[in-house]
């Protein structure tokens, strides 16, 4: 929250400046200026101005679904930080009564602020984010303690909004290589399951020089994470696993 | 071939799976990955990233007896709250199915990794919901609700995304489904679909096509329901000619947050929370001693309805009610309910381990659906014979099994999708080892089922989606809320049924092909009217009062001439009735009673 910021009651009207790009009518991209006229007597999130805009040009395209910071549907870039449009105050990024949109860094435009995912998919992919077991399973559940259950939090909830990875420098210039913060998060997710039995294959598979050791521990990623979540420490963690293993 | 182009049919590029399943939420993705682990090839059509699904927002947990809480837990005491929790008109072949093969649903989502919180014991941790008891009805409160957090469908959601990656289902994500395909016997052989990135229009053709595309929430102007859920499933069935089953039945949840609409669990009372009126009183005790605030959702909503008609809503408008959790202490409410504590901060600016949420019953679910049989198969219903429509399923809540009958039991919902996706899963697989013979469809046919984007392409004037959103969402939170009147009801409909034409002929100003929302928006809103209608008309025609349908006229439940199941065509706009199912296969049939709480 900067100091420049206006209490949102004293505002009626805002300009949003919002990344416009159709590809199949605009030669560039280009920022429009939106003027939205938004309640006095509430604060509303940026996804409300947006859905505001949107009826002024209907021709304006985001992601969005839930509305409530659970899907990762509407991962943008906000006043130049990525973040989730409908779990953001408008207040709080509201300066001088100007907002500006982009879409998240990095990967290509496929349209306004809608960006092509695929290779934030394809690196998540290639970590097997899935349960590996080898034993059977029992009839019932399998059983976990408490703690053990516990080593999950911080990993499970992740929403794969790729706000993290698309604001990492490293992840601009390898994003086929480099596998980014989310997909690590989640390799470390199930690393650290007591219940997964494939350690030391998912170890091996992040031994070469890209996948987890162009991390220069930046930390952008943790300051963007709209769920809160630490991805630079999965990654320390996954570097001290395979230092104990090179070890032993 | 792009979606913004006159399309027909003999240019259309066809692609051909051995199922395909429209939807990629928790019901779609269990049916998805019976086919794919059974090596069909199996395509999954979803309109947003899997796990972007709606399923993702269920918060509070999937109920099930599974004897962790109470190793004498039974799951025909599961069935009897279930049955009761209809009003009765909840089949109950289907009931008994989903109870008794819960556990093992539930046993293997933990075996594919499912993060589910655990007792000391290191068994999946179960916390009580509203509706459920022990020893049917008899034993009190029972525990029954398999948890992970309050972050159960985000956890059930993704671990379903990740066992379909693993078993190697094919997504075509991020593409839309528009219409189904009949051929000329009127069986159901795949739908048109675009990808909405490019316009690319494709035919997918299939011999078992799978409509898993969840809620329609969206159609009143207050709800939790997620963005997307427009009932397009519901849409498609309608203009294909099938009929849709108490679909005048909607959950209102007690505890949506007020002005936001977005949900608090009702794991918050099952963790001890509970509902305060403006002078401090907890109310639920006067209406529903036993079980109180962990009384029938539909019990719930309507008492606060009814506290805040009477002038005691909390706030300077006195239009909410109070939910208590700061008793409970910042651990249980941090640690059980962390997505309640940030949702909260987040939309009521209020820390629930100091200060109180502030609530209204906000409409949640969608009882109604698709007619279907345990095996998913879609019904319709032909002088007063059911018929099975060749080549289509359906499942979650798009479908009506039925198992929620007039009022669905918090919880029953998740169980419901990978129970019910596991079993049109199977019977697939099974039919497909068969062989199954159905005509190809013509270009006659699928001209048909392009009809609707060729005129939305054409238009050139017109009312806007969002205008007749607003309008059709208004109508329906005024006329066909908590609380229900019939000559409110004749008013709403009229208002419909001048609005269809409008609906109709839609103007799409942007016709581009390259991710256009517009023409998404445009397609979803007329899904939506179709459920607003199709709701509004059989919820004026059932004249009694029954689970979720309260009306103020007929304020009675009439076993005599209701206690049936209402069926919807949208070609004539009539309701009929069908026999709800007191065929239990293993236990004698629950009969109807008084329904307390
Ligand atoms: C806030 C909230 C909390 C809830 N909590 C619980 C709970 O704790 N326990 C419980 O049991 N129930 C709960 N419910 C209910 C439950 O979550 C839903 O009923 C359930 O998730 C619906 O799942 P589904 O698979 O049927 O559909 P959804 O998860 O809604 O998925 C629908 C799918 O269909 C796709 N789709 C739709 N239309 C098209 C189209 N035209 N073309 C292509 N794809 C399409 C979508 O992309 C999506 O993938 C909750 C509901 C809400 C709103
Ligand atoms: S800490 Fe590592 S992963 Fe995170 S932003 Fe920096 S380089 Fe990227
Ligand atoms: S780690 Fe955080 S920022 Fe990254 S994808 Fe997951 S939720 Fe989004
Ligand atoms: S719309 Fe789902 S996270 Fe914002």
């Amino acid at each position: 929250m900067s100091a420049a910021a206006i209490p949102v009651e004293q505002i009626k009207t805002i300009t949003m400046s919002i990344y416009r790009y159709d590809p199949t009518v605009d030669k560039k991209p280009y920022m429009q200026d939106i003027v939205v006229e938004i309640p006095t007597d509430k604060d509303i999130m940026v996804l409300d101005a947006l859905h505001l805009a949107k009826e002024q040009e209907p021709s304006l395209s985001y992601r969005r679904s839930c509305r409530e910071g659970v899907c990762g549907s509407d991962g943008m870039n906000i006043n130049g930080k990525n973040g989730l449009a409908c779990v953001t105050p408008l207040s709080e990024v509201l300066k001088r009564g100007k907002i500006t949109l982009r879409p998240m860094p990095g990967l290509p435009v496929i349209r306004d602020l809608i960006v092509d995912m695929k290779q934030f998919f394809d690196q998540l992919e290639k970590v097997k984010p899935y349960l590996i077991t080898k034993s059977d399973s029992p009839e019932i559940e399998r059983m976990q303690s408490p703690e053990d259950r516990e080593d999950l939090d911080g990993l499970y909830e992740c929403i794969l909004c790729g706000c993290c990875s698309t604001s990492c420098p490293s992840f601009w210039w390898n994003p086929d290589k480099f596998l980014g913060p989310a997909a690590l998060l989640q390799s470390w997710r199930f690393i650290a399951d007591s219940r997964d039995e494939a350690t030391e294959e998912r170890l091996d598979d992040l031994e070469d020089a890209f996948s987890l050791y162009r991390c220069h521990g930046i930390m952008n990623c943790v300051s963007v994470c709209p769920k809160g979540l630490n991805p630079t420490e999965a990654i320390s963690n996954i570097r001290n696993k395979l230092l104990t293993r090179e070890k032993s | 071939m792009l979606v913004n182009e006159i399309i027909n049919a003999k240019d259309l590029p066809v692609m051909e799976f051995d199922g395909i399943i429209v939807g990629g939420g928790g019901a779609g993705m269990r049916a998805s990955l019976q086919l794919a682990e059974s090596g069909l090839n199996t395509a999954v059509i979803s309109k947003v990233f899997p796990t972007r699904s709606h399923t993702v927002s269920a918060q509070g947990g999937i109920t099930c007896a599974i004897q962790s809480d109470d190793p004498d837990d039974d799951w025909r005491w599961h069935m009897f709250d279930t049955v009761k929790g209809s009003d009765y008109i909840g089949d109950q072949e289907a009931i008994e199915y989903m109870c008794s093969e819960g556990p093992k649903a539930v046993f293997e989502l933990e075996h594919m990794g499912l993060p589910f919180s655990r007792t000391e014991e290191g068994r999946i941790y179960q916390r009580p919901f509203g509706g459920q008891s022990k020893d049917y009805g008899k034993g009190g409160q029972a525990t029954r609700t398999c948890a992970a957090a309050d972050r159960t469908g985000h956890s059930l959601l993704h671990t379903l995304y990740q066992a379909n990656l693993k078993a190697g289902t094919n997504f075509l994500n991020e593409w839309f489904a528009v219409d189904l395909v009949l051929n000329a016997d009127k069986a159901v052989v795949g739908v048109i679909a675009f990808k909405i990135e490019t316009g690319e229009i494709y035919y997918i053709k299939s011999k078992a096509t799978v409509l898993a595309t969840g809620g329609a929430g969206r159609i009143y102007a207050s709800t939790t329901n997620a963005l997307i859920n427009s009932g397009d499933g519901i849409g498609m069935a309608l203009r294909a000619g099938m009929p849709v089953q108490d679909i005048e039945m909607w959950q209102f949840h007690p505890t949506g947050i007020h002005g936001a609409g977005t949900l608090v669990t009702e794991g918050c009372r099952g963790e001890g929370g509970y509902l305060l009126n403006k002078d401090g009183e907890r109310f639920m005790e006067r209406y529903a001693p036993n079980a109180k605030d962990l009384a029938s959702r539909d019990v719930v909503a309507r008492s606060m309805a009814l506290e805040i008609l009477e002038g005691r809503g909390c706030g300077p408008n006195a239009d909410h009610i109070f939910l208590r959790l700061d008793h409970l202490g910042p651990d249980v409410v941090h640690k059980r309910l962390p997505g309640i504590t940030e949702l909260s901060k987040t939309f009521a600016g209020v820390d629930p381990a100091v200060q109180p949420i502030p609530v209204v019953p906000t409409c949640h679910y969608m009882m109604g659906g698709i007619p279907t049989n345990i095996n998913g198969q879609v019904i319709s219903v032909e002088n007063g014979e059911d018929k099975i429509i060749d080549g289509l399923y359906a499942a979650g809540e798009v479908a009506c099994v039925s198992v929620h009958g007039g009022n669905r039991l918090g919880g029953n919902s998740l169980l419901d999708l990978v129970v019910f996706g596991r079993a049109a899963g199977l019977y697939i697989e099974d039919a497909m080892k068969q062989g199954v013979q159905l005509k190809d469809a013509s270009s006659d046919d699928i001209d048909k089922a392009l009809e609707r984007l060729n005129k939305l392409n054409a238009s050139s004037e017109g009312e806007q989606v969002s205008v007749l959103k607003e309008r059709m969402q208004q109508n329906m939170q005024n006329n066909f809320g908590v609380f229900r009147r019939g000559d409110l009801m004749e008013k709403g409909i009229d208002e419909l049924s001048k609005t269809r034409e409008e609906v109709e002929s839609l103007y799409l100003k942007d016709k581009s092909a390259t991710f256009n929302t517009a023409r998404i928006e445009a397609l979803e809103m007329q899904n939506l009217f179709e459920v607003a209608e199709a709701t509004a008309i059989t919820a004026n025609e059932r004249k009694e009062s029954r689970g979720a349908h309260a009306r103020d006229d007929y304020t009675e439940r009439d076993d005599e001439n209701w206690l049936k199941h209402s069926i919807y065509f949208a070609e004539t706009k009539e309701v009929s009735k069908r026999d709800v199912n007191y065929r239990p296969k293993t236990v004698q049939a629950f009969q109807p009673m008084v329904r307390s709480y």
